[in-house]
């Protein structure tokens, strides 16, 4: 299956053309700030269907769904459910014609009850017009049982653990009657058994002619639960066919589609491995990770893949001091620490950049000089006083270790690219020169290019003898830019492999463009089974 | 989740008072206060109903700035030009009523509070300063204008039907001032608890994004809270104005102080999200229960501010969740 070119759509299913559609969007377009997130998309639904949207990273899934729901006003295109042409664009509109959406936690008040949140903008009332929390307590409490799951309607919100939320905003959403219901990831948080409730619920919908749209990266899920798919691929669509005509493996096959050439090409500097600087052993954490054993040597980068929830991040805080280890060992450079807090990994060389830049990683409006030198201001005084001499010398430094394309040391942080703002985060923590370095998501919502260069940044840190552990949702980066590549699934690990043996031996060497893209359909599958060998686990 | 966690779960779930004492800090605080004045003031005066009746005239102002500021805090905002407004509309009520008569001087003071409400909530809604800047400048525009236009001067009220109303009557033993509290109290209480645009209003500060996603205006929310504040601010100006027989621009000066305190003591947050009217009227009584207490005790102005300061830190400081 070599012909995977864009615009490829399944012929017509024929008992499918005759029914009007539910939703019917017609040559999407959309941008932001001159990013194509949209280009020309067609998307169609039918009443009594489970369409599963599919598509990896910045494929545009959320976009034609907040289009689809009136939060983004499309630039080109028209959409039109159950033969009404939405023109307003408004989230008004769109529950008007009968769309409801779950919005992964999105939508609900951490200080209202739960009844409150389900029933928020159409309260149900008392004779005298007054809000009766009672009958939405009592209502909502039906909604519960009808998808055979256990939440109080009556605790607040913000008390509620992850799954209870999503059932929450999955009640929320279903509670509202909708002719077209869209879940977005609803499965994420929800316990096996949650899920399997949820899809009984859902084929009941379903046969009284609700439209329901499914967002998943759980294959296995879509396999199980939706008639017919569509995915998306760097904005643009790609196929849709019915679930019998597209195996895992295919499915898999459009998401990944064809790599561009930038990520592949990007030019590997190498050392070869030194002793090991951090090792975990049998680590537990609050939730997760759950019994990780992880070793990182010397000049090696090791990336952790999964999906949302497979303690990926959970790690890295546990690996920062941010999170506590509640059994097990952590060994840096050979010797147990003790991580209380941050403070405690920065002292034992250990530096996390964490996952959302503009919250936890720089201080935006500040220049660029007092943000690499924020971690390090104790070690650039003179007298009590800062010592701006050596504030401009170390911020030099960095600036051109990493590249950082500013127009003067002096300029906010605010005024730079995403990319090179990422490049201030990684050198601020560089400028406490640590050992080990702990990079969660740190491509994300940064273009092409800036990618490829925080990439070469990281090999090239890794050849300078860190140790570094490697956090992307994109597959690709992790390919490109690891050494060993761990598998996470329920905050377990359950692949550990050398990067190398997620190639192809039958592309050729030179094909690196295909190459990358073997090895990607390599890794996804290898999350998928880890998902499942997970899923197992969690039934005994 | 296994039924075993949702045991847990419930297990954990609140009993109704002792898990939340903290909730309910303002009222325990307002008992044991009242009980330690009544057993050291009780020569003093102190319980003599005349005193009493006392307190809850001279709170009532505050009281009925504080159930507005309740629906402020709630959706997140805040209104620091109540006390100024207050004073304007003193001093526009006594202009208006000089020149033209009693109802004149109603819709004078109505007028003052609409007007202000609804700049302050165009500056904040519309332009994007935040309410906190919004108000705080308005505070200086409100009580400049009310210097200009009355002279730095007192204007008399010479309105005897006017004034009983608005503060000065009574109907047997109960005050006019108390029946305006209660009366707004309930309505209030109502509003917010019962109502969808009470619902709104806690939607709007506890979460603004999640409100918007459920299709909330949130802008229309938070221009209705600071018209209401700035209503019930002129309202307070008129009962000022009432009781005092006069408009004088110092009326209601700092009182924006104790009317977050008030409502901050009653169990709102600061923060938006949670409010409670009820809470908000213990915690204006609890703040003239105090003064009244700590004059009687014979301490002088200075050292009232210091004891009514640090009982406020402490009713807040205990009821602050441990995070």
């Amino acid at each position: 299956m070599t012909d995977l070119a864009y615009g490829t759509k399944s012929g017509p299913v024929s008992n499918v053309a005759a029914a009007p559609a539910a939703v019917r969007m017609t040559s999407i377009s959309k941008s932001f700030g001159g990013v194509r997130a949209l280009d020309g998309v067609d998307f169609e639904v039918l009443p009594g269907e489970v369409h599963a949207l599919l598509g990896g990273n910045g494929a545009g899934k959320s976009t034609i769904l907040k289009v689809l729901n009136g939060v983004h006003k499309p630039d080109a295109g028209t959409v039109e459910v159950n033969g009404r042409v939405l023109t307003a664009h408004t989230p008004e509109e769109s529950r008007a014609a009968g769309i409801a959406m779950n919005y992964q936690e999105m939508s609900l008040i951490p200080t209202l009850t739960v009844a409150q949140n389900v029933f928020l903008t159409r309260e149900a009332r008392t004779g005298q017009g007054l809000i009766d929390d009672k009958e939405a307590e009592r209502l909502t409490a039906q909604i519960f049982d009808l998808l055979e799951v256990q939440v109080d309607p009556r605790a607040r919100v913000g008390d509620l653990g992850a799954g209870q939320k999503q059932l929450t905003e999955i009640a929320k959403a279903i509670g509202k009657d909708a002719k077209v219901l869209v879940l977005d990831e609803p499965s994420t948080a929800l316990a096996v058994s949650d899920v399997e409730r949820l899809f009984i619920f859902l084929r009941k919908l379903k046969a009284k002619g609700v439209a329901i749209i499914y967002v998943s990266h759980r294959m296995d899920e879509i396999a199980r639960i939706a008639d017919r798919a569509t995915i998306l691929r760097d904005g643009r669509h790609v196929i849709t066919a019915p679930l019998s005509e597209l195996p895992i493996d295919k499915m898999i096959e459009h998401i990944v589609g064809k790599r561009s050439k930038g990520l592949a090409d990007v030019v590997r500097s190498d050392m070869a491995r030194g002793e090991v600087l951090l090792e975990l052993k049998n680590v537990t954490g609050l939730h997760k990770p759950d019994n990780l054993s992880l070793a990182v040597h010397r000049g090696e980068v090791v990336g952790l893949a999964g999906l949302l929830g497979s303690g990926r991040s959970a790690t890295a805080r546990v690996i920062s001091g941010v999170e506590p280890a509640i059994r097990g060992e952590i060994l840096v450079k050979g010797q147990p620490v003790t991580l209380r807090k941050a403070g405690d990994a920065i002292a034992a060389g250990v530096a996390l950049v964490p996952e959302d830049r503009a919250r936890q990683g720089v201080i935006p409006a500040h220049s660029v000089a007092s943000n690499l030198t924020l971690g390090i201001l104790d070690r650039l005084q003179r007298g009590g006083l800062e010592d701006r001499a050596k504030v401009r010398e170390v911020a030099d430094a960095q600036i051109a270790r990493l590249s950082i394309k500013t127009a003067s040391r002096d300029h906010a942080v605010s005024t730079l690219s995403g990319g090179n703002q990422q490049k201030v985060v990684i050198g601020k923590w560089l400028a406490l020169d640590p050992d080990v370095l702990v990079l969660d998501e740190p491509t994300a919502g940064i273009d092409i290019g800036s990618k490829s260069e925080i990439i070469r940044l990281v090999r090239d840190l890794a050849a300078q003898g860190k140790a570094i552990v490697f956090i992307s949702s994109e597959l690709s980066e992790l390919l490109v830019a690891c050494d060993r590549i761990v598998v996470m699934a329920d905050g377990r690990a359950h692949f550990d492999r050398p990067r190398a043996a997620f190639d192809d031996p039958e592309v050729p060497e030179h094909d690196s463009g295909h190459r990358l893209q073997a090895a990607e359909r390599k890794l996804q599958v290898a999350i998928q089974q880890a998902l499942t060998a997970g899923q197992e686990r969690s039934h005994v | 989740m296994s039924d075993a966690s949702l045991a847990a779960r419930k297990g954990r779930a609140p009993s109704p008072f002792f898990a939340n004492w903290r909730q309910y800090i303002i009222y325990i605080g307002f008992v044991v206060i009242f009980l330690v004045f009544a057993a050291t003031l009780n020569d003093k005066g102190f319980l003599n109903p005349n005193n009493l009746l006392n307190i809850v005239r001279q709170t009532a102002m505050i009281a009925v700035m504080a159930i507005a500021m309740t629906f402020v805090l709630s959706a997140g905002e805040i209104d620091l030009s109540v006390g100024a407004v207050a004073g304007l509309t003193t001093v526009t009520v006594a202009m208006a009523i000089a020149a033209a008569g009693p109802v004149a001087g109603v819709l004078a003071g109505l007028a003052t509070g609409l007007a202000v409400g609804m700049f302050n909530g165009w500056l904040t809604t519309r332009i994007g300063i935040p309410s906190f800047l919004t108000t705080l400048a308005m505070m200086g525009i409100a009580k400049g204008v009310a210097m200009w236009i009355s002279d730095t001067a007192a204007v008399p009220i010479l309105s005897p039907g006017y004034s009983w109303i608005f503060g000065g009557g009574s109907i047997g033993p109960i005050p006019v001032l108390l029946l305006w509290t209660l009366i707004l109290g309930v309505v209030g209480h109502v509003v917010l608890r019962r109502t969808g645009f009470g619902r709104r209003v806690l939607a709007t500060g506890g979460g603004e994004t999640a409100a918007r996603y459920s299709g909330i205006d949130t802008r229309s929310v938070k221009f209705r809270v600071l018209v209401i504040s700035s209503m019930a601010a002129a309202l307070a100006g008129m009962l000022y104005a009432g009781r005092l027989q006069s408009g004088r621009f110092q009326l209601g000066e700092g009182d924006e102080l104790s009317v977050i305190a008030a409502a901050v003591l009653g169990g709102t947050s600061l923060f938006g999200g949670m409010g409670t009217v009820i809470g908000t009227i213990v915690g204006a009584l609890m703040i003239g229960l105090i003064n009244n207490g700590l004059i009687l005790m014979g301490l002088d102005f200075s050292q009232q501010l210091i004891a009514r300061g640090g009982i406020i830190i402490l009713a807040v400081a205990l009821s602050q969740k441990k995070s």
